[in-house]
This record gives structure tokens, sequence and C-alpha cells, in this order.
């Protein structure tokens, strides 16, 4: 999983898309490989829970 | 007047999503205004600016979905919020698909995956990235709001692993001939970009692919890279990379002006690498020829290109303004009445805005703007054009909660109207942005205000000259040739670049 910058310029990019879709769908027409992440705030948003969550993990 | 609210927790749905919910709503009959928007502090704060606010609002979090309608009755608001649903239904459906809901369910998909496009909202997208970079992937970072010392902690530790972090607020980039997010379709070839500039890396891609080039890469870094305080973290890794990349040939770096101490080093990395760099710094004075210097310098986009055309050794044709100019300057003036001197400028790009304000200025004219070159000519109210008037409309005023002008023409049609109301406005200069996930028709769009704007001024005995720029490829999801003709059609002096545009507004003005 790990890469480099000058892989990324020179490989064909594999992309984890977080949020709009339609990012995702442009990315599909240029038959690019995509994983769409249909992404919810963590916690139900609430901050001081996901800052609790990040110390603990 | 009547208005209601509806909170639904725990029901999530990304900004693009929501603002065709709130167009389908803004159509109806007798609504006046309506707001679909996530419940976080900024959009609560909207609600409020609206005269929105109830304790139901105030309880609500990011993830719960709130819809504000403001109609004519009480009956239309009522009507609207009971069918939510209908009209939550009628956009693209939420995937019913079992698409993962984090990065990590993403990447035990594709392991292998190196690069995570993130377009979250900004209070949670820093944590999204930072968990990228951990994961070995580079990023490109769309969203904005995204704190300085959280960009500076992003980049410094991409940099530690040989990472590029693109953003944030990076609108497109190219990478290996792939266009990300609000990108133009251009053809592979050996010009690399690196762009602190979103809209300047659009032109510039467009504008050497209709010469009949190519790009390598063209990565975007987000406008705070140049800054003395982020240092060009990204810039310069991305220069790195250009400079080994084997495809790259040529590179180009597109940028509002950096910060002080920022000039001297990337002067300083442009003379020590080992390919021609095109070093581009809007806004700041046009200097000598660069050969002294160890860079070509180019003023404008234009000049970028031109002299990217030229270090290829190519024969291909470079930018050349209209010759026909001074003759449409003479035809456009002589329909003017008396009172019509001053320039309104609506752009949906931030750097066509800012390079306008550098051409117009350059050739004597002061020009006011919400984004000024220079603090002394920032508007008081946005809203209210002053003299020569250039508006950025992809400013937080004007999108917060909103659709950008790239997709959606709502707000410049209605001040494009606005501006044809002043008696003393004599042109509109407008710029047109294709590609990818930017608006099928943005011509279309604009049409009839463009009719309606001319129509004022031809009632009060005078002529409207509007000039447009369109940015975008023959290859673009948009249909270039049909766009440009239909502005021709409507009388508007199409151009091929925003540059060219200000130069023929800053001749009819002079």
């Amino acid at each position: 999983m790990s890469s480099s910058t000058n892989e990324l310029l020179q490989k064909p990019i594999v992309v984890i898309n977080l949020g709009l879709k339609s990012f995702a769908d442009s990315l599909k027409e240029q038959q690019v490989e995509v994983v769409q992440v249909d992404w919810v705030p963590p916690a139900g948003g609430d901050q001081e829970v996901i800052d609790l969550l990040d110390q603990l993990l | 007047m009547a208005s209601g609210v509806v909170v639904r927790r725990n029901q999530y749905y990304d900004s693009v999503f929501l603002m065709g919910v709130s167009k389908r709503i803004s159509d109806i009959q007798g609504v006046q205004q309506n707001a679909v928007l996530m419940g976080s502090e900024s959009n609560k704060e909207l609600l409020a600016s609206l005269g929105l606010r109830d304790t139901q609002i105030d309880a609500a979090q990011p993830n719960d979905l709130l819809v504000a309608v403001i109609g004519d009755a009480q009956a239309i608001v009522s009507d609207v919020l009971g069918r939510l649903d209908e009209f939550l239904a009628g956009g693209v459906q939420p995937s019913a698909t079992s698409n993962p809901h984090t990065l990590e369910d993403g990447l035990e998909q594709r392991p292998d995956a190196n690069l995570a496009v993130i377009s979250v909202p900004g209070e949670f997208a820093a944590r999204e990235a930072r968990k990228a970079l951990e994961a070995g992937l580079n990023v490109l970072l769309f969203s904005d709001h995204v704190s300085i010392e959280d960009e500076l902690a992003l980049k410094q530790s991409a940099t530690e692993k040989n990472l590029l972090v693109m953003g944030p607020g990076c609108g497109t980039a190219l990478i290996n001939g792939v266009g990300l997010a609000f990108a133009n379709v251009v053809r592979k070839g050996s010009i690399g970009v690196v762009a602190a500039a979103g809209t300047g890396l659009q032109e510039f891609t467009s504008q050497i692919h209709n010469a009949g080039l190519g790009i390598s890469n063209a990565i975007g870094t987000g406008g705070n890279d140049p800054s003395d305080l982020i240092g060009g973290l990204t810039t310069f890794s991305a220069l790195a990379a250009l400079e080994q990349d084997p495809q790259t040939k040529i590179i180009a770096v597109i940028s509002k002006p950096p910060g002080a101490k920022m000039v001297q080093k990337l002067i300083e990395r442009f003379r020590t690498c080992k390919k021609p760099v095109v070093g581009c710094f809007l806004g700041t004075a046009a200097a000598s020829p660069a050969t002294s210097e160890g860079f070509h310098r180019a003023a404008t986009i234009d000049d970028a290109v031109n002299l990217a055309i030229d270090l290829s050794g190519s024969k291909v044709g470079s930018i050349e303004m209209p010759s026909e100019i001074q003759d449409w300057v003479t035809r456009e003036k002589t329909g003017w009445a008396p009172e019509q001197k001053y320039l309104r400028g609506l752009f949906a790009g931030g750097t066509f805005c800012y390079q306008s304000q550098q051409i117009l200025q350059s050739s004597g004219l002061p020009v006011y703007s919400n984004a000024p070159l220079d603090k002394n000519f920032q508007l008081a109210d946005p809203n209210r054009s002053r003299g020569h008037t250039l508006i950025d409309m992809g400013t937080d005023e004007y999108t917060v909660g909103r659709p950008h002008p790239m997709i959606d023409a709502t707000l410049r049609k209605q001040r494009i109207l606005a501006e044809s109301n002043d008696p003393q406005v004599a042109v509109v200069l407008l710029d047109l942005i294709l590609g990818y996930n930017a608006s099928m028709d943005p011509v279309g769009e604009l049409m009839d205000a463009l009719a309606a704007a001319r129509q004022n001024a031809k009632k009060r005995g005078g002529r409207l000259t509007i000039v447009a720029s369109v940015c975008g490829t023959d290859s673009d999801p948009q249909d270039l040739g049909l766009q440009v003709k239909l502005l021709r059609q409507a009388g508007v002096y199409v151009f091929q670049t925003n540059a060219q545009a200000a130069s023929f507004c800053a001749a009819l003005l002079n």
C-alpha cells in the first residue's frame, strides 16, 4: 500500500475517494480504479468524542 | 411570508447532492429561499443569517440534515417540507450498494491504492488526510477551511514520507493523464505543471492541449502553499518529482505572488533544476527576459503557455490576440451612452479574477474587488460594485452552503442583471469553465440573463458590451465549439483565454 510521489506520477493511479461521489464518477469515466467511500462524520460529528477516540487508537 | 425547518437526525449526504435537492425545491412556485444543509456550525450560522434559528437547529450535529424553506405562504412551506422525501429521492440516489464508509474500509478493498481524494467538510478533512498519509497514500485535499496549522503539519508529515499533499483547497490536478476533480480533458505530453492557482492550472493545461501539445503531470498545491508560513513544501516536492519524471521535459510553475522569502527560494530552485522552468508569479511586475535569472519568467498564463511552446521546440502556433481588436473597440464604444464607463467582471475562477486585475491595473485602470491585489481596492460590500469592479464569485461569501459558480450559475445570473441596471456600466467580463465536474452547459445557463442585461442597456439608449473567455478543450465533456458558438450568437466577444479577454477590456476602457 505504500507509494512514493514518483510512483504516483508514473504508475496508473488507484484512488480512494472520500466524499463527493461525482469525483469518483468522473474517474470511472476515465477507466481509473476507484473506491467510493460514502463518508459520514465519525462519532456523529461530535468533535470531543472524535478527539477522545483518536487518543484511544 | 412564512418559514419552516425540518431536522433529520443521522441522515448524511454530500454537498453536491444537497445542492441538487435545494435547486429542485427552489424551482417550486412560491418558494423564496431554501437551504438544504448538514448541521455544521458554519451552516447553522448561514441559517441564522437568513433569520432561521431555533432550538432544534442549535442542537443539530454535522451528520443531521437541515432543510429550511422560506415561502410566500405557510401552505407552500408545509407542502415542500411534507414532500421532502420526494425531493431527496429526485436526485442521484444515495448509493444502494455497500460502499465502504471509512478510509480504512476503502483500503481493505484496494490495498494497492496510491491516492486519496478527500472532499469531506473542512472540519473533518485534516483528520482524514492524516490517516491517508499514515496509510502511505498521496492526498488530493479538495476540502477547504482546513487550518494553516493543520496544513503545515500535514505537509511536513508528507515530506518526511516522500508523499504529496495537494491542497487544502486543491480543485484540480492531472496525474499521469488522469483528470482529478475540476480538470479539463488534456492529452498527455512532456510539459509538467506545479500550480498554486486552480483555474490557472486549468487554463495553462487547456491551452497547451489546444496548441497541440500535452501535459505529463499537473500538480495542484493549494493556494497557501507558496506562503512563507507553509514555505512551498508541496511546491518543492512536486518540482523534485517532475524533475525526476522521465515523461516531463519542461516544468511550468504558476502561482499568485509567493511570500517574499519564497520568491527567492523558488528562483534558486528553478536555477538548479535540471529541466527548463517557466515561472509565472501572477500579480508581480513583468520582469526582464529571464535568461539572466536562470529561468523563464512569464507575467501571465498566456506568456507561460507561449514560453513552454517555445521551449518544446515544437512548431505549433502560440497564443495571439485576434487582429480585429481595434475595429471591435471602435464598434462597441460608438454604441455606448455618454454615462457608460465602467467594467464589471464576474468570475467563477479565482485566478481569472486575479489575473484580470493584474492586466487592467497595469494598463492604468484602478480596479476594485472582493479579492483585490491591493487592500486599498477592497470593496466594502462585495455585493455593491464601485467604479471598475471584478468579483471572484468562488469566495466564501458566495459559496458557503451554495454551489460554486462553476457548477451553478444562479448567483452570477442575478449579479449580471444587477450590474446591467447600473447605467454607468459599459462592459461585463465573464469566464466560462469547462471540464470534469463543472456545469454541463455553463453558457446555456447564462443566456437568458445575458439577453436581459443587454436589453436593459438598450432601453436606456446604450449598449452593453459583454466579453468572455472559455477555459476548456475540444475533448471536455461539454461541447467547447457549441459553447463558443452560443456566446457569439448572443453578441458576446469570446476569447480563447482570460488574459486576452482582460486585455480587450483594457483596450475598450482606456
